[in-house]
């Protein structure tokens, strides 16, 4: 079936009391289980903060690294979840859900299929 | 339709039906009936491409539904899941309202490039992006949620307006195409079912009723364009008079005025009157105003025009003219205005540019006589 990725959208800057923390982290297992036992959960990751990022940048002498991110934006993405559905409508529920549960937007993208 | 994501595949999957009909029912007869025999036979046809084209996966995946389908598919269903499938969130306006009319309305490219005021190349690639957005995320066919009916309706309801208003005055042409107009209603009355809560859906169809209802006064009998204050109001359709205004009552009792409504309350104003000189130009303007408050578009604002000239005269009417883009609409009721104003050469001027700018023929022709009665010498 059709993956989708589901990134959450995070202005920069965002922080969060150790009490809202608590909540987000309780809400997104509690999905994360809901979408496992429903069996279209494929993979999920949260994400470090940009600053922790580094760089790999192709340069006109070969290759340099650099401290992160590669562009300095007003949202980054926080974490991915990629799911396994039947359609948009589902993975826009799901991406619902997520929104919900994260209290952050979420950018829903079809994976690329080849020889379709 | 409804276990296809793939427009390509269908409208050669439907033309394929439409052959096969042409080369069938004159000799075999047209069979009882004749939509589910076009829907069996496109099905069928799509299958045969499917299974010739691929053997992927993604392709076999498309047949499982079909050869799953159950039996006794409503057509109107499948009609009223397409209207929806065009009005999806995930695409953008202006996609929507382009797929709705290339699909479900049958406009070309032209006469949708014509509604939008944009080029037919840029229709052409919008409508070929939506459909690649179609695919490339799979977007089905599936019905909205209860709580997302509201936004797609609406969308629906646009693109409907568009293909009463493309019947009503078409981009090039024939004075009116009476097959779009009768699909403008026949869609706005099949959304008013699928969604009797929503007031705008009521909205639309006393609108279009209330306009529909002139049909027979606004044409003469050489074909060209008789307008509004020169109609033969006893050629008035007292029926869909009648039913618009019904309509528009229960609209009135929700207190939830929006664009469709407001716009069907004018036209009902315009109704009640025996006469043109009879018309509340007073309420109808105070209606605009109303309008333009919730739905600042251009063409409110010119029709506007014409009621405020009526109330405060021709210079006042003048004024309120300026920055509106100069389409033949603006110009033909700047001529009007200007005429009444003894300004004669200026008159003349804005209704030579007016009469250029239109492709309807009748439309045309009716300007192209106000430019001969206005003539200097005339």
């Amino acid at each position: 079936m059709p993956q989708y990725l589901l990134s959450n959208v995070t202005p920069s800057g965002r922080r969060l009391e150790p009490g809202q923390l608590q909540t987000v982290i309780a809400d997104v297992t509690a999905l994360t289980q809901q979408m496992q036992s429903e069996g279209v959960w494929v993979f999920a990751m949260p994400l470090t903060q940009p600053t922790s990022a580094t760089v790999v940048r192709r340069g006109p002498s070969g290759v340099v690294l650099a401290d992160g991110p590669f562009a300095e934006t007003k949202e980054y993405v926080g974490g991915f979840t990629v799911i396994d559905v039947s359609d948009l409508d589902a993975a826009l529920h799901w991406a619902r859900l997520t929104s919900e549960a994260t209290g952050l937007d979420v950018e829903v993208r079809p994976a690329m299929t080849f020889g379709g | 339709m409804r276990t296809f994501h793939d427009f390509d595949l269908v409208e050669e999957a439907v033309q394929d039906a439409f052959a096969s009909a042409a080369a069938t029912w004159p000799s075999g007869g047209v069979p009882p009936s004749p939509q589910a025999w076009i829907v069996t036979a496109a099905k069928r046809s799509a299958i045969d491409r499917l299974r010739r084209a691929a053997t992927s996966r993604r392709h076999a995946a498309c047949l499982e539904p079909l050869l799953a389908a159950a039996p006794g598919d409503s057509l109107l269903d499948d009609e009223l899941r397409l209207i929806l499938l065009c009005a999806h969130p995930s695409l953008s306006t202006e996609q929507q309202i382009a797929l709705t009319l290339r699909f479900v309305g049958g406009l070309t490219v032209l006469e949708i490039a014509r509604l939008f005021r944009a080029r037919p190349a840029t229709i052409s690639q919008r409508l070929a992006r939506a459909k690649t957005k179609i695919r490339e995320a799979t977007i089905t066919m599936r019905l909205p949620e209860p709580d997302h009916w509201a936004d797609r309706i609406d969308v629906a309801l646009a693109v409907v307006y568009g293909i009463y208003n493309e019947g009503y005055l078409p981009t090039t042409g024939a004075l009116v195409r009476s097959e779009l107009t009768r699909e403008g209603i026949r869609l706005a009355r099949r959304l008013l079912k699928l969604a009797p809560q929503h007031n705008e859906a009521r909205g639309l169809v006393a609108l279009l009723l209330l306009i529909d209802a002139r049909f027979a006064a606004r044409v003469d009998g050489d074909g060209s364009l008789i307008p509004l204050p020169q109609q033969d109001r006893t050629r008035w359709d007292r029926q869909l008079i009648t039913e618009g205004q019904g309509l528009l009552r229960q609209c009135l009792r929700h207190h939830r005025p929006g664009p469709y409504q407001l716009q069907a309350a004018i036209q009902a104003v315009h109704s009640d009157a025996a006469t043109d000189a009879d018309t509340d130009w007073t309420q109808i303007l105070r209606l605009y105003d109303d309008l333009l408050t919730i739905h600042p578009a251009e063409s409110a604002r010119t029709a506007r025009v014409v009621a405020l000239s009526k109330v405060h005269g021709p210079a006042e009417g003048l004024d309120a003219l300026d920055g509106l883009p100069e389409d033949h609409y603006v110009l033909a009721i700047r001529a009007d205005l200007l005429t009444q104003l003894g300004r004669h050469a200026e008159a003349l001027e804005a209704l030579t540019r007016a009469s250029a700018q239109t492709e309807n023929t009748a439309e045309r022709a009716h300007l192209e006589g106000k430019v001969a009665a206005v003539s200097p010498d005339g």
